[in-house]
């Protein structure tokens, strides 16, 4: 990908923890360890798929990009602005430039706002629109999404998922991000609609040159999206690689258990594909196991991945694994 | 419905209408299904949200709320009775006894306040008589049968204990507790990541092989439909609109519908269009018995007669069915 030569978002070292406190005295006993050393850049104009199972941090580090939670540690470049360690007046300032797309549309829409006002939100904080350039710029937000102009007054329960989803989209687009997190837009949308909502967000980032991190569990639309795809198992980044090279030449054991897990549509193909099933479940991220994290339910672990953990190392050109044995 | 079938059906379910009668109107949300289920085979039933998959196979057993909901019309045969002319009690002996459910959340289907255990063991108590001991004994096998380890002490577990693959796998013992005959699953693997439906999928195939039921498999997933099943159904506002063995209907599908849906998938190749294609609009909420095709407003293919005329199953040979007054083989009307 020539093309995406500028990063726009860089992480380095990015950890979330969250404390347990237990306790009459809400002593801190340990922390869930969501999101552990993610070291990636995302580069203009791309998307970045970020895939794996629930549990697994994504979610917790999309979030963490826009800085919606404080890092614990590590450093987060937004173009060169480390926006890890600004302080909230400037943290404001740049906020307008990064979004978010939420999963849940019935969720993130206030019920009691009007879709107007719901789009108009970001404009009203963020800049001095007068009433009448707010309407104009609604509109034109609206035709953006695909949706009708005169919607501007209803409320959101008057709309399906797929609409709902698009009122999301067009506020996220008020105020003309470079940058937009999409957290599982389309996991809670029926099928077809799950087509027509992806084809809006790549129509979208065509026109207006916008970057994605696309937060999915649905490997297959990743793969029609996602220029590059990391995939995150227990907080860490296992392997992360041009979409091509990801889907033809797995590396990481994970991701070859995760990619034949995806059932083909297609009855003959199904019936002769050798499935690895993964023994078990997601450890706790409380208390990740050991060693590599993925050593207890990996197939070919051996005694080595039980006791060091293996360092994300660029394998090919661009594609990153986190394993001992991969070559 | 088909002709030249051999062996008798274990159930046969002919022209089930189910409706809702709520404050807006009569919604007519399964209109007229027949379908049968053979001994020891997989149906899978497709189709997106709304489209009546789930309310046919609650009808099938009263699992509704009646009022509002109504069935009308319609004759399940099991084991030589039509299950909707069964006094209560008699159908509470088949629910979870002959015919096991398995739904699609397990986190909601569980009862957080008891123990696992006792949620398995209440169903063998009830339909096969056995004492809290044997019943026990009965319960620690089941969780071992779905595989999950060291069931005896788990079964002293509440189901917040378990994580969502696990949930399920209880759920799908408390199904298999009676040897049903049949077991209808909604959805099962939906909520589930797709390493743990691997899983699930895997086991569901095993037990298959093992006990020799039959499955009802409801899913909106073509994916995980082409790989399990033996003969699928398609359906769309309350109507089946297509119907055939597994592999005809991926390598042959007749209906728009089931085009479209198999088109919205997108594909493995890397040199693949750079737009999926999308099905616009939504299904309908009938509140009419249709006259029409209701398929015909979002249907590329519509022409005069899909508005005047509602399309029913037709036989295309080999036991592939559809329901569409267009021929997209010939790209003429029929």
């Amino acid at each position: 990908m020539t093309k995406h030569d500028q990063v726009l978002v860089k992480a380095q070292n990015v950890k979330v923890h969250f404390p347990i406190h237990k306790g009459i005295l809400r002593r801190q006993v340990g922390s869930v360890k969501a999101v552990d050393g993610l070291n990636f850049e995302i580069r203009k104009g791309e998307t970045l798929g970020l895939v794996g199972e629930s549990g697994c941090g994504k979610s917790t580090a999309g979030r963490a990009m826009l800085r919606l939670y404080e890092l614990t540690e590590g450093q987060l470049d937004f173009e060169g602005v480390d926006i890890a360690s600004l302080d909230p007046k400037a943290l404001r300032e740049i906020r307008p430039r990064m979004q978010m797309i939420f999963q849940d549309p019935q969720a993130c829409l206030n019920p009691r706002m009007t879709v107007g006002s719901i789009i108009a939100e970001p404009l009203d904080e963020h800049t001095n629109l007068s009433t009448e350039e707010k309407r104009e710029k609604v509109k034109s937000l609206l035709d953006a999404v695909g949706m009708n102009r005169d919607f501007v007054n209803r409320y959101p329960h008057e709309f399906s998922g797929g609409q709902r989803q698009r009122i999301g989209i067009a506020r996220a687009l008020a105020l003309d991000p470079d940058f937009i997190v999409c957290d599982e837009p389309i996991a809670a949308l029926d099928v077809s609609i799950q087509a027509q909502v992806v084809n809006l967000l790549q129509d979208i980032q065509e026109r207006m040159g916008l970057t994605y991190l696309f937060i999915s569990h649905d490997l297959s639309m990743v793969r029609h999206i996602a220029d590059r795809v990391a995939v995150m198992y227990l907080g860490k980044i296992v392997e992360l690689a041009d979409k091509r090279d990801l889907y033809k030449t797995p590396k990481h054991p994970y991701t070859q258990a995760l990619l034949s897990a995806v059932p083909v549509p297609n009855p003959e193909v199904e019936a002769k594909r050798e499935h690895i099933v993964l023994q078990g479940d997601v450890p706790s991220p409380a208390n990740p196991p050991k060693g590599c994290n993925f050593c207890t339910r990996c197939p070919v672990a051996i005694d080595r991945c039980r006791v060091e953990e293996p360092e994300l190392r660029e394998l090919n050109k661009g594609q990153f694994v986190a394993c001992h044995l991969a070559e | 419905m088909l002709g030249g079938r051999a062996i008798k059906p274990v159930l046969d379910v002919t022209d089930l209408r189910t409706v809702f009668h709520t404050q807006d109107g009569t919604v007519h949300a399964v209109n007229g299904i027949s379908f049968y289920l053979e001994e020891g085979e997989l149906l899978s039933v497709v189709g997106e949200s709304g489209s009546g998959k789930s309310v046919t196979m609650m009808s099938l057993l009263k699992l509704l709320p009646i009022p509002p909901a109504e069935i009308v019309a319609g004759t399940v045969e099991f084991d030589g009775n039509d299950l909707l002319k069964l006094e209560p009690e008699a159908l509470r002996q088949v629910r979870g006894g002959d015919i096991g459910f398995i739904f699609q959340d397990p986190m909601t289907s569980l009862n957080p306040v008891f123990k696992v255990g006792f949620q398995i063991m209440e169903p063998l108590k009830e339909h096969l008589g056995l004492s809290e001991k044997e019943a026990r004994k009965r319960a620690v096998e089941l969780l071992e049968l779905v595989g999950i380890p060291s069931a005896s002490d788990r079964l002293d577990d509440y189901p917040h204990q378990f994580s969502g693959g696990m949930r399920q796998r209880v759920m799908i013992a408390i199904a298999l507790a009676c040897d049903p005959k049949i077991l209808i699953a909604d959805e099962p693997t939906t909520a589930l990541d797709v390493t743990i439906q691997a899983q699930i999928i895997e086991l569901v195939k095993k037990l298959r092989q093992k006990l020799g039921m039959a499955i009802v498999w409801i899913t909106h997933d073509l994916g995980v439909a082409a790989g399990i099943s033996d003969r699928i159904m398609v359906m769309y506002a309350g109507f089946v609109v297509e119907h055939a063995k597994v592999k005809d209907l991926y390598k042959r599908p007749l209906h728009p519908y089931t085009r479209a849906l198999l088109a919205t998938l997108p594909t493995d190749d890397e040199e693949g269009e750079d737009r999926l294609k999308s099905i616009s609009g939504l299904p309908p909420a009938l509140h009419e018995y249709p006259n029409s095709c209701p398929f015909a407003p979002r249907c590329e293919h519509a022409f005069d007669r899909c508005q005047k005329e509602n399309p029913l199953l037709m036989e295309m040979g080999d036991g592939h069915q559809v329901a569409c007054w267009w021929d997209v083989e010939k790209g003429a009307p029929r």
